[in-house]
């Protein structure tokens, strides 16, 4: 099929709903029973009276598949908006993290030098053990996540991706 | 302030309110507040059918024959599963459709409680939209909506899951104003640019063809006449889906016949060596394109859809053109007589579609002793085309040849399951296109292994007096499992034979049916008379070639151009390959 063909890209989508139950099975029910890919999702209210929430999805395909994943998406009956940031172009993504590092000694004050270089802040701290706030890109994540491994990583909660396009314009 | 009504009130008061007459159901613990308020007013008719996914096709039958949404009322749990897959069906062929279903009361949800499905979270993705009433302050804008829903944009089935205790309290209910939904927008005309475009295009090009499908049905009657005049201001030829036949007339100059797996074969050479495609409310099915690398090269393709996700899904369109088939044929006939376009020479194109058509691949083996399946069907048109009849059917090879055969010249007469390809479809579709058309003559094409899937349907129109005719190609096989196997698997006839049959003419009188046989060609025509003298339901037993294949026919993994006409061009096992397409 013509829409397997093509090289895979990396699409960040931003999806309005109506803040109705059931409405997040919708969506990620549609992503797997098309066989769509997601590869990260959040979602949260975002209105005064809690009637809307924005979705942010990263989904991964062929740009047919892209632009099959946004029709499909823009179809259903309590999607308000759909729109792929990756398409409109210029757009900040933010991830953030919480990251558990154990460890004592000069373990303990590298840690910490390693968070001040990334700005990372201690939302929680023991005799033997830290936690971390990181934000950041994802890719950023990533890397402070990496290093924190060599140090003493005990564990990592992150929040997938939220992303908003530049400029004074809404979605 | 209105007065105070219970919710199962408020279904009814709704229901009412939007013009629905008939109701297929079924009762069961979760609806009899429901069912009290049916027994206590007139002015909706319930219809009692035998079994759930039967009351879904009726509602199908019903809506298709009519263009009026169906409505079915089923209770909780195996009420509603056993709806899903008629809930399915109307998905796949986008008939409206408004289920009730009955659910535990509010506070037992999620408890395992007895009868308790998870309706909502099972007909998630075989509807077009479902709803959890949880007040009944919500219910009356709930049903209001779930129409809407229904019937606009691309139809499709809407679910409406009402708990009991929701069909108890009493809220006020007034009927809402015209419904602006806060997400919900379709889109009806297109976007007149692209419109002009597509006329251009239809009108500079030299090999074109009208490509059409449900859609043009959907889109209503009169979208039917706008066809006709476009083919016939274009000059173009003209082919359809199964769901769309009638639309174009099949006695019209321009029809090809059925174009895909079991098209005509000069449908699919037109198909394939066309350079203009104009697709209207067809979806680009994988039974319409056979091989998607080698689908019509050399063509441009205008797609025009109600439904934008339809629109590149698996053929990638030129132009594509968002908007209801009848509103946007509509602009491109009026831009087209604006533009005092004449109709192109397409003299050339038509002579290369006679040579195609005089292979007259639709003929089939004469025979003396047996009666051919497609003779039954070309009789059956003879003798009832006048009266112009609904024809139903149920899913195999039997719903083919009726395709092929029986010529449609009108919409809204052909009623299959085509999406889902569901067995059982034909006697309840029958039932609900009786109740809509009560003065029409109505017929199940069938065959003896798919009306045994809602048999017990019988009883329901006897029910109600519903003079349907059932008549049944009896080849004793499930003849498309059987024919694939012949193709496909060197005729190891594995599970495919109809063994153990009952004697349909005793079974049918022992519901209060006509029953009548016919064995061979010289029963043939008088069996069939006999079948429409009677003033009530009649059950056709027509034993048929037992082992007549479907041809033209386009195996699977092959393209337009690779069709098998007869039996003699079938040699050998397929490939791995082929044998895993669908």
């Amino acid at each position: 099929m013509h829409n397997k063909q093509g090289a895979q890209e990396r699409h960040t989508l931003s999806v309005t709903v109506s803040n109705e139950p059931g409405v997040l099975a919708r969506i990620a029910g549609m992503f797997s029973a098309r066989g769509y890919n997601i590869e990260s999702l959040t979602v949260a209210d975002i209105t005064e009276d809690d009637a809307v929430s924005r979705i942010t999805i990263v989904t991964v395909g062929t740009s047919a598949v892209i632009e099959q994943v946004v029709a499909q998406l823009d179809r259903m009956v309590p999607v308000h908006k759909v729109t792929d940031l990756t398409l409109l172009g210029d757009h900040v993504e933010r991830e953030l993290a919480l990251v558990k590092v154990a460890g004592s000694g000069e373990h303990r004050i590298e840690a910490l030098r390693l968070a001040e270089v990334f700005r990372a802040g201690v939302v929680d701290t023991t005799i033997g053990s830290f936690v971390f706030e990181v934000t950041g890109a994802s890719t950023k994540i990533d890397r402070f996540v990496e290093l924190m491994g060599e140090i003493g990583l005990v564990e990592v909660a992150r929040t997938g991706i939220v992303a908003m396009a530049r400029g004074k314009e809404a979605v | 302030m209105p007065k105070e009504l219970s919710g199962a009130d408020i279904l009814i008061e709704a229901l009412c309110d939007l013009g629905v007459e008939v109701i297929f159901g079924y009762p069961g613990g979760a609806v009899l507040p429901i069912y009290d308020a049916i027994f206590k007013q007139t002015r909706i008719k319930h219809i009692l059918v035998r079994h759930e996914q039967a009351a879904t096709h009726a509602a199908e039958g019903y809506a298709r024959s009519t263009g009026k949404p169906g409505v079915v009322l089923v209770t909780s749990g195996p009420g509603a599963t056993n709806a899903v897959t008629g809930i399915t069906d109307a998905l796949m062929d986008s008939i409206p459709m408004i289920v009730i279903t009955g659910q535990v009361a509010t506070h037992l949800i999620g408890s395992d409680a007895f009868q308790e499905a998870d309706t909502v979270g099972i007909t998630r993705h075989c509807t077009k939209h479902n709803y959890l009433v949880k007040s009944p302050v919500q219910l009356g804008d709930i049903i209001h909506e779930a129409f809407h829903i229904a019937t606009t944009g691309r139809p499709g089935p809407v679910v409406v899951d009402i708990p009991k205790d929701v069909q108890v309290a009493t809220a006020p209910y007034r009927k809402p104003g015209k419904i602006e939904h806060k997400s919900y927008k379709p889109a009806l005309k297109g976007d007149l640019k692209l419109i002009e475009a597509a006329v251009e295009m239809l009108a500079a090009a030299e090999r074109p063809i009208l490509y059409t499908g449900g859609g043009v049905i959907n889109a209503g009657p009169q979208a039917s006449m706008i066809l006709r005049e476009l083919a016939r201001i274009s000059g173009a030829p003209v082919t359809s889906t199964l769901m769309g036949l009638g639309a174009y007339p099949a006695s019209g100059d321009a029809w090809l016949g059925m174009l895909g797996m079991h098209g005509t074969y000069e449908a699919n050479w037109a198909m394939n060596q066309a350079d203009l495609i104009l697709c209207l409310g067809a979806r680009f099915d994988d039974r319409v394109t056979g091989r998607l690398d080698a689908f019509a090269p050399k063509a441009r393709k205008i797609h025009i859809d109600i439904d934008r996700s339809s629109i590149n899904k698996t053929v990638r369109a030129d132009l594509g053109i968002v908007g209801d088939v009848g509103r946007v044929m509509e602009d491109m006939v009026k831009i087209w007589k604006a533009r005092a376009h004449q109709k192109a020479d397409l003299a050339p194109w038509w002579k290369r579609i006679d040579e195609w058509r005089a292979k007259k691949s639709l003929a089939y083996p004469a025979s003396t002793t047996e009666i051919m399946p497609q003779e039954a069907v070309a009789a059956l048109y003879r003798a009832t085309h006048k009266r112009k009849p609904i024809i139903t059917t149920e899913v195999g090879q039997h719903q083919m040849w009726a395709a092929q055969h029986f010529h449609f010249d009108d919409p809204n007469k052909w009623l299959t399951s085509g999406g889902l390809g569901t067995m059982g479809y034909g006697l309840p579709a029958a039932i609900g296109a009786q109740l809509g058309n009560p003065n029409a003559l109505v017929i199940d094409i069938a065959g003896e292994a798919s009306i045994q899937m809602n048999i017990q349907e019988l009883a329901t129109a006897t029910q109600y007096r519903l003079p349907v005719k059932i008549f049944i190609l009896n080849n004793e096989y499930m003849g498309m499992v059987r024919q694939w196997q012949e193709l496909t698997y060197s005729s190891r006839y594995s599970e495919s034979y109809s063994d153990s049959l009952p004697d349909f003419v005793k079974l049918g009188e022992a519901y209060g049916w006509k029953g009548i046989r016919i064995e061979n060609m010289d029963g043939l025509e008088g069996g069939i008379q006999a079948m429409l003298d009677h003033d009530g339901p009649v059950i056709v037993d027509c034993m048929v070639a037992k082992l007549a294949n479907c041809f033209p026919m386009i195996p699977s993994g092959a393209s337009h151009v690779e069709m098998l006409l007869d039996p003699s061009m079938v040699t050998g096992e397929m490939s791995d390959e082929a044998k895993a397409l669908v």
